[in-house]
């Protein structure tokens, strides 16, 4: 069996970083559940944008468990992948964006 | 790469699936991270035995065959069924439901409106004032000429209608129940629409049914039915009253599924983690008896896929007995955890 660095059984040990500090572990759970509760913003709106970040983030687990979490909640391929561009576009933008401090710098530099 | 499946029914295909034995062998199977059987749970919860409380429902399966083969079917119905329920196992319904305790009778297939005698027994139960839902898939209104005036059918005898449409769109609802299903539910419906169904005051309950198109559960029932009301009124312009989100039981060809993707194991332990005291107490089983088309009683449509009598002598109609089935044991094995998922399941949406 080929080892990773990510196994997808160890989504569902998350809550499991409490046992090594049930404090800080009990904030961050308890945070978290509010954050995702409705509030200004719908559940599925939340999951949503829990979808895109997770592809900024680049995390895996994130990835599959917001994947489902839209799916459950309603949101159909086309917004999960729209969600996903909206990631996508400003993380190119970011790149990008910087392209401004590479020319004044490269201006600044040349003749 | 996606593993294509079959389009015929597990019987047909004599897939070892179709045995309900073999079936209950792989249910029996607790995985290791199932520490506890549905039978634990409920002792846990002061439930075992689980008891029936009424018999306000007969559930009566008029037969398995069906126009359509959605990937999902706990019935396993299809074309290719024949198991039709006789006018004679339907004058023995009739028979029982002289009982006045029986306030609602819930017909449900295969596609039942496909059963030559149909129409003859929705009329004969109207005669005695029970209520009537009939499970509809919608794309037999337009299957065949024969059953366009079905909406005016039902109108006339103020039958419930309730309808499986897992998704507001077209790709998940094929996906689940086959090519085109989409746009001739949306046919179905609209006609619905246009004899009063699903609109307000007109007193025709058009409920619509959301079973998840994969091995996941479904979400907050209401939150669902606000999106499916706006997509489906913005897109086609229809209306219907309530959206019933029910959970997927690993049965049948939905556990076929499960095991083609890999993912049964996984998808029982979220059953079993998403288990709810409060759902397990108000099952439907407590309150209905299921009769199958060759006129034997169940607790619920699941155990009579998987041949579970109802426990005790009284098994099949002419011995329906009011009295011993209420004072019976409810039948449950691993895929009752599936109707006591989150905010639970049954025929009529969420319980807890």
């Amino acid at each position: 069996m080929s080892k990773t660095y990510y196994n997808e059984e160890d989504l569902g040990k998350f809550g499991e970083i409490s046992e090594w500090q049930p404090e800080l572990g009990k904030k961050f759970f308890d945070y978290y559940g509010s954050v995702f509760k409705p509030g200004a913003l719908s559940a599925r709106e939340k999951a949503l944008i829990a979808l895109a970040v997770s592809h900024a983030v680049q995390c895996p687990y994130c990835i599959d468990a917001y994947t489902k979490d839209c799916l459950t909640k309603g949101s159909d391929e086309e917004q999960m992948m729209e969600a996903i561009h909206v990631a996508a576009a400003i993380k190119s933008g970011a790149v990008l964006v910087h392209g401004v401090q590479m020319m004044n710098k490269a201006k600044k530099l040349s003749m | 790469m996606a593993v294509k499946e079959k389009i015929k029914s597990l019987k047909y295909r004599a897939h070892q699936l179709s045995d309900p034995k073999v079936q209950l062998e792989i249910l029996s199977n607790t995985s290791e991270n199932m520490v506890k059987t549905f039978a634990e749970k409920l002792t846990d919860d002061g439930l075992f035995p689980l008891k029936p409380v009424s018999i306000e429902v007969l559930q009566i399966n008029v037969g398995y065959m069906c126009n359509q083969v959605c990937k999902h079917c706990h019935v396993d119905a299809g074309p290719d069924r024949k198991e039709i329920m006789t006018r004679e196992t339907m004058l023995l319904c009739l028979d029982v439901l002289k009982n006045p305790a029986i306030s609602t009778v819930d017909l449900t297939g295969g596609a039942p409106e496909m059963n030559p005698d149909f129409r003859w027994f929705v009329e004969e139960i109207y005669k005695l004032n029970k209520h009537i839902i009939v499970r509809s898939n919608l794309t037999i209104i337009t299957a065949n000429k024969k059953y366009n005036d079905l909406p005016q059918f039902f109108k006339k005898n103020e039958v419930e209608v309730v309808s499986s449409l897992p998704y507001f769109a077209a790709r998940r609802t094929d996906a689940q129940r086959g090519e085109g299903v989409f746009e001739q539910s949306i046919k179905g419906l609209q006609m619905l629409n246009e004899v009063g169904y699903g609109k307000a005051d007109s007193g025709l309950t058009l409920n619509l049914v959301h079973n998840p198109s994969g091995a996941f559960l479904p979400d907050d029932q209401n939150e669902l039915e606000k999106i499916f009301k706006d997509k489906l009124s913005d897109g086609w312009g229809i209306t219907f009253n309530s959206l019933f989100a029910i959970t997927n039981l690993p049965v049948s060809r939905f556990l076929e599924h499960l095991f083609v993707r890999e993912m049964y194991d996984d998808y029982l332990v979220e059953l079993v983690n998403a288990y709810n005291p409060i759902a397990a107490a108000s099952v439907m089983c407590r309150s209905m008896i299921s009769v199958s088309w060759d006129g034997f009683l169940y607790d619920c449509d699941f155990n009579q896929m998987l041949k579970l009598k109802v426990q005790g002598k009284a098994q099949d109609l002419k011995s329906f007995d009011e009295k011993e089935l209420l004072s019976r044991n409810i039948i449950v094995n691993q895929h009752c955890y599936g109707c006591t998922a989150g905010a639970g399941s049954s025929c009529g949406g969420t319980v807890a």
